[in-house]
C-alpha cells in the first residue's frame, strides 16, 4: 500500500496533514534533496513538491519521470511559484509532438 | 560506401530480403502504434492541462485561505492543531497498459470512512478561517491525486511516443534504404557474373566451333 507525501515550506503545506497526507517540510532546496531522495526511493506513489522547491530539484525530479512511481506533482506554495508546474505538461507535449499544440492558444 | 563489405552471393540476398520484409512489417506497425498513442496521449495532455489549472486555482485559494487562519491564530495553536491528523490516505496502484505502456491507475483509500475525520482538532481553540482552509483543500484533493495519475500518464507515454518515432524514423530512412540498396546492390553484380559467364560461353562456344569446323 503505498502514501502520498507532500514536500514544502511550512506555511505552504501544513493544511495538507490534516487531510492524512505525510507532510515534510523543508524550507529550501537543498533542505529537500534528502527528504526527496528518500520519499522517492521509499514507499510513497505520489510526491507533491511546491515549485519553489522542485526549482533546485529539477534534475533529480526528471530521473523519476521515466519510472512508472513515484508520480512527482509540483503545486504552487505560497510564494516564489515558477510556473514550472505547467511548464512541464507544455515540455512533454513538445517531446512527443515536437512542438507544443495544446497551449498555443 | 557500406556496400563494399557485402558478400555478392544468392544466400545474402535471401538474407538480406528476409529483413526487408521484416523491416517494412516491423515500420507499418510501429508507424500504427505511435499514431494511436499520439491520439490516446493528446486527450490525456488536453486533461492534464485543463485538471492542471483547476488544482493550481484551488490549491492558490485554499492557501490564501490558511494565510487568512494562520493569521488570527498563534502559530503554537496552529501547529498543535495540525499536529495529530486522525485521517490517513492510502494510494493502492495499479497498472493500466496502455499499447505497451504501463501506465498507473492509483485507488484512494482512506484510513477512516467519514470524511469528517479531516477536523483532527478541537473546534474550542481554533478559528472558524481553519476549517473552512481545511475544507476548500479538501475538496481539491481528489482532483490532486487525479492530476497525479494523468500527468505521471502523460510523462511515461511522451517518453514511449519518443522513443516509438525514433524507431520508425530509423526503419524508414536508414535501415530500409540500406537494406534496398544492399539487395539493388547484390542483384546487380548476380545479374552481371550471370552476363559474364554467359559471355564467356559464347566466346567458348565460338573457339571450339571454330576449332572444329574452321568457321
Amino acid at each position: 500500500m503505498y502514501r502520498v507525501a507532500v514536500i514544502g515550506d511550512r506555511d505552504s503545506i501544513y493544511g495538507f496533514a490534516s487531510l492524512g497526507l505525510d507532510v515534510f517540510f523543508a524550507e529550501n532546496s537543498k533542505e529537500a534533496l534528502p527528504v526527496f531522495k528518500d520519499l522517492a526511493n521509499g514507499e510513497y506513489a505520489v510526491i507533491y513538491i511546491t515549485e519553489q522547491l522542485a526549482e533546485g530539484l529539477a534534475a533529480e525530479i526528471e530521473k523519476y519521470s521515466y519510472l512508472p512511481t513515484p508520480a512527482i506533482i509540483l503545486i504552487p506554495g505560497l510564494r516564489g511559484n515558477t510556473g514550472q508546474g505547467i511548464a512541464n505538461v507544455k515540455k512533454s507535449v513538445e517531446k512527443a509532438v515536437g512542438s507544443d499544440i495544446i497551449f498555443n492558444d | 560506401m557500406a556496400t563494399a563489405q557485402i558478400n555478392p552471393t544468392r544466400m545474402e540476398l535471401t538474407r538480406l530480403k528476409k529483413k526487408l520484409s521484416t523491416a517494412i512489417r516491423g515500420h507499418k506497425l510501429l508507424k500504427d502504434k505511435r499514431d494511436e498513442l499520439m491520439r490516446r496521449f493528446l486527450d490525456m495532455a488536453r486533461q492534464n492541462r485543463e485538471l492542471r489549472e483547476k488544482v493550481e486555482k484551488a490549491v492558490i485559494e485554499a492557501n490564501s485561505k490558511f494565510v487568512l487562519a494562520s493569521a488570527s491564530m498563534t502559530p503554537q495553536a496552529l501547529s498543535s492543531a495540525m499536529l495529530a491528523s486522525k485521517q490517513e490516505v492510502y494510494l493502492d496502484v495499479s497498472k493500466r497498459n496502455v499499447m505497451s505502456v504501463d501506465i498507473p491507475v492509483f485507488t484512494v483509500k482512506t484510513r477512516t470512512p467519514d470524511s469528517n475525520d479531516i477536523y483532527c482538532y478541537g473546534l474550542a481553540f481554533t478559528s472558524a478561517d481553519l476549517d473552512t482552509a481545511v475544507t476548500s483543500l479538501s475538496d481539491v484533493l481528489p482532483d490532486l491525486l487525479k492530476l497525479a495519475e494523468i500527468e505521471k500518464s502523460c510523462q511515461l507515454l511522451s517518453a514511449e511516443i519518443e522513443k516509438t518515432r525514433r524507431r520508425v524514423n530509423a526503419l524508414e530512412h536508414v535501415m530500409i534504404p540500406e537494406t534496398r540498396e544492399k539487395i539493388r546492390f547484390i542483384t546487380m553484380k548476380l545479374d552481371e557474373n550471370e552476363r559474364a559467364t554467359q559471355t564467356r560461353l559464347m566466346k567458348v562456344k565460338d573457339m571450339v566451333l571454330s576449332n572444329a569446323h574452321g568457321y
